[in-house]
């Protein structure tokens, strides 16, 4: 189970406030929808969680099973399960997409205390869970995220996705630049993994993504607090209302 | 077939990353040997010179040489144009001769070398006794080749060439592969021929000051036709006090032939500041090609800048034959101070030069490094990548000649140099220097400069991978393209050194 409590956030670097009291606890197997206008905090959020620097938590816990994890650096953090799909995925010159994704694999396992896997065991899992993507060899080949498409870069976020095989998923704005067509198939990919050991938080501007991906709660935020949380409903009555009804 | 043949070479990063971490301190050659030593003393004068040229029992014609060089030098002035701040050298406190005492009659096998000196080298890890080396590195790549690799080794231990491994073998060919001393001896003809005709004993500062008092260094001379089936290295080896280590290489490739040889360098950890000012010499004829890989490991000096070595160094390449082919490649991690513009003088028609560099300077290191390229001959190409990369307090400078002549017809030259900053305090800076004289031929330059991004750093903590790694992992990406030119014995070795170099800089 996830749990954030009374959390509060500055950013560093400009002494803001962004996010003032959230409350928010997310079951095994619960997909929730975070949605708001710009400027709410949605992606403060999603950096504070996966342990980002320069986010400053000035009051609150966040919680991984009942252990608070505010100690934990981003990388021990990302090996006790959490992953972030990153709206805007980072280009690495030089660096093979598939070697970065093994040295990932290995790492986490290291940390776990599970054995690395060696090329053609880790070979294996990746074409099975390539091919379910769509994700073509000719794309593990380049380096990572260099001159991918918006599609391929998002793709590439979900198998990793599927490789690390975390717990708890935070997608912030993945639909961000898509297409009809590479909407539903990085949607695809997210219900393939959807599992009751596995729990997602997906950021949004949009209902549409919500569409394809059927959250259980939905959860409005603005101005760094959750303001209304409701089902699947509360996401069409923002498609067709916009937000400033709810802000009033 | 051909995914499992990458992934092989993608394995590298993983062994780069567990390798650097079984590494434990920053600079790990730092040790001395306790040697009885004999010096020259202090200072230098005809005198020393001499003495030097005797001590190698050398013929009146080298000695000469050596003495109308340092005339020369005598009346010159230690350039001061390189982006180098550096204490001036007091070149009468140097040492310019020092000789393990034990090799005062040159052993005839290497079992006559003493111990500790075989002892210093196998702490090097360098394979002084003849001995194989498995094909491990990037192995994957040569699938087709099951024989286990080797490579012949000419040591130098501070001034003087302590052995050179498979001699015999190399003999069958016709190859020629020995220390500069023991060339000047055997084969005069040869050396005569070529010796200052790539770097002139007039040719700068430091390069006269070699001619004038080089000790030792390699020979090598590959006959017409012969491609040499190992690998070549030199390695090098400060380490007397206050001595300067002058050596001179001097490679002939004849036509048709092929030689790869490495160089490595390393010093023990001392206060001071020692100096070494080499020469190497390329000379390529019709249809040949040499690949010279450089790995330099001097001592780069404390984390404040205290020690270090200062180095001076001059290569030069000269394509004299048509489709001739050198190919520079040189990691510099180590020195307090370099300078350094391995060089290409493309004189036959269709010949070429490539040069592949990765400098790093960290803490107070200083280096100015780069290439030229100079284009006679028609249809002469040329390629530069330089990556460039500081951290701490660190100064690093591209600096680059390309210079085409008005009769290097349909001619073209790449250069694409690249610097990544770590921290705020260092610098990079880029100095080019263009000169095309032919309408007909055409130079391309690319530059950038950009810093280790923060957001690159979290991508890889979010997904597992602890900041050393991540930093090995993101510095190995930015000089892949370079650590790909070097031969596969030196690349994983290379991409540690890349990792250890930094060690810390980041966070």
């Amino acid at each position: 189970m996830f749990e954030i409590k009374d959390l509060h956030v500055n950013i560093s670097e400009v002494e803001k406030k962004i996010i003032s009291g959230i409350n928010l606890k997310i079951n095994p197997g619960e997909v929730h929808a975070i949605m708001g206008p710009n400027g709410s905090g949605k992606s403060t959020l999603s950096y504070t969680l996966s342990g980002k620097e320069g986010y400053e938590i000035e009051k609150g816990d966040i919680e991984l099973d009942g252990e608070s994890i505010l100690d934990d650096e981003p990388d021990e953090r990302a090996a006790k399960g959490i992953f972030l799909a990153f709206q805007y995925p980072i280009e690495i010159p030089g660096v093979g997409n598939l070697s970065f994704i093994r040295t990932a694999l290995n790492s986490q396992r290291k940390f776990n205390g599970k054995d690395e896997l060696n090329p053609a065991e880790f070979l294996k899992i990746l074409r099975e869970k390539a091919d379910f993507l769509n994700v073509d060899m000719e794309m593990l080949k380049r380096p990572l995220n260099v001159g991918f498409s918006g599609g391929e870069k998002k793709r590439n976020e979900i198998l990793q996705m599927a490789l690390l095989e975390p717990r708890f998923c935070i997608l912030d704005e993945t639909d961000s630049g898509l297409d009809v067509d590479a909407m539903k198939q990085v949607s695809k990919g997210v219900n393939f993994l959807r599992s009751e050991n596995r729990s997602f938080l997906i950021i949004t501007h949009y209902q549409r993504l919500l569409n394809y991906i059927k959250p259980d709660f939905v959860h409005i935020m603005a101005k760094g607090k959750i303001i209304k949380t409701g089902g699947p409903e509360l996401a069409l009555e923002v498609e067709n209302q916009g937000y400033t009804h709810l802000l009033n | 077939m051909s995914e499992l043949k990458l992934e092989a070479k993608q394995g590298i990063d993983q062994q780069t990353i567990n390798s650097v971490k079984s590494l434990g301190e920053s600079y790990k050659y730092g040790f001395t040997t306790d040697i009885d030593m004999e010096y020259a003393p202090k200072g230098l004068s005809e005198e020393i010179v001499k003495l030097i040229s005797k001590k190698n029992d050398e013929p009146d014609w080298m000695l000469n040489w050596r003495l109308e060089a340092y005339k020369r030098w005598v009346k010159m002035d230690e350039p001061n144009w390189p982006m180098l701040n550096y204490k001036g050298i007091d070149y009468n406190d140097q040492y310019y001769y020092a000789k393990p005492k034990s090799l005062e009659k040159k052993p005839k096998s290497l079992d006559e070398v003493e111990p500790a000196l075989l002892e210093t080298y196998a702490k090097l890890g360098i394979p002084l006794k003849e001995q194989e080396f498995l094909a491990g590195v990037i192995g994957a790549e040569n699938n087709m080749d099951t024989k286990p690799k080797k490579v012949a080794v000419d040591a130098v231990f501070d001034s003087v060439s302590v052995g050179t491994t498979f001699k015999d073998e190399l003999e069958k060919l016709g190859i020629i592969f020995c220390s500069i001393s023991e060339a000047i001896k055997l084969y005069p003809d040869l050396v005569k021929k070529y010796i200052g005709t790539v770097v002139p004993r007039t040719d700068n500062y430091f390069a006269t000051l070699n001619s004038a008092v080089f000790s030792d260094g390699s020979f090598v001379y590959i006959p017409e036709g012969v491609k040499c089936p190992m690998e070549l290295s030199t390695y090098f080896r400060i380490n007397a006090e206050n001595t300067g280590q002058f050596e001179r290489t001097l490679i002939i490739a004849d036509k048709k032939s092929y030689v790869s040889y490495l160089e490595g360098c390393t010093a023990p950890m001392r206060d001071t500041h020692q100096l070494h000012a080499a020469v190497v010499e390329l000379v390529v004829l019709d249809e040949a090609s040499i690949k010279y890989s450089t790995v330099q490991n001097w001592y780069p000096g404390d984390e404040n800048g205290k020690g270090g070595i200062y180095n001076f160094v001059t290569k030069r390449a000269d394509c004299r034959g048509v489709n001739s082919k050198v190919m520079w490649t040189q990691i510099e991690t180590g020195s307090a101070v370099t300078w350094k513009y391995p060089s290409c003088i493309l004189r036959g028609d269709n010949s070429q030069g490539e040069f592949y560099s990765v400098a790093i300077a960290n803490n107070y290191q200083q280096a100015d490094t780069g290439t030229k390229m100079i284009h006679l001959g028609k249809g002469t190409r040329s390629r530069i990548v330089s990556k460039g990369i500081s951290a701490g307090k660190a100064q690093n400078t591209y600096r680059g000649l390309v210079n085409i002549h008005p009769k290097a017809a349909n001619s073209r030259n790449f250069t694409q140099c690249d610097s990544l900053l770590i921290g705020n305090k260092c610098g990079a800076h880029t100095v080019p220097y263009i000169e095309n004289k032919n309408n007909s031929s055409r130079t391309e330059h690319e530059a950038t400069t950009s810093k280790i991004d923060d957001d690159q750093l979290f991508y890889c903590l979010q997904r597992g991978i602890n900041e050393e790694d991540a930093v090995a992992l993101i510095i190995n990406g930015f000089c892949k393209e370079v650590l790909q030119a070097l031969p596969m014995e030196f690349a994983l070795e290379a991409q540690k050194l890349v990792a250890i170099s930094l060690e810390g800089s980041v966070g």
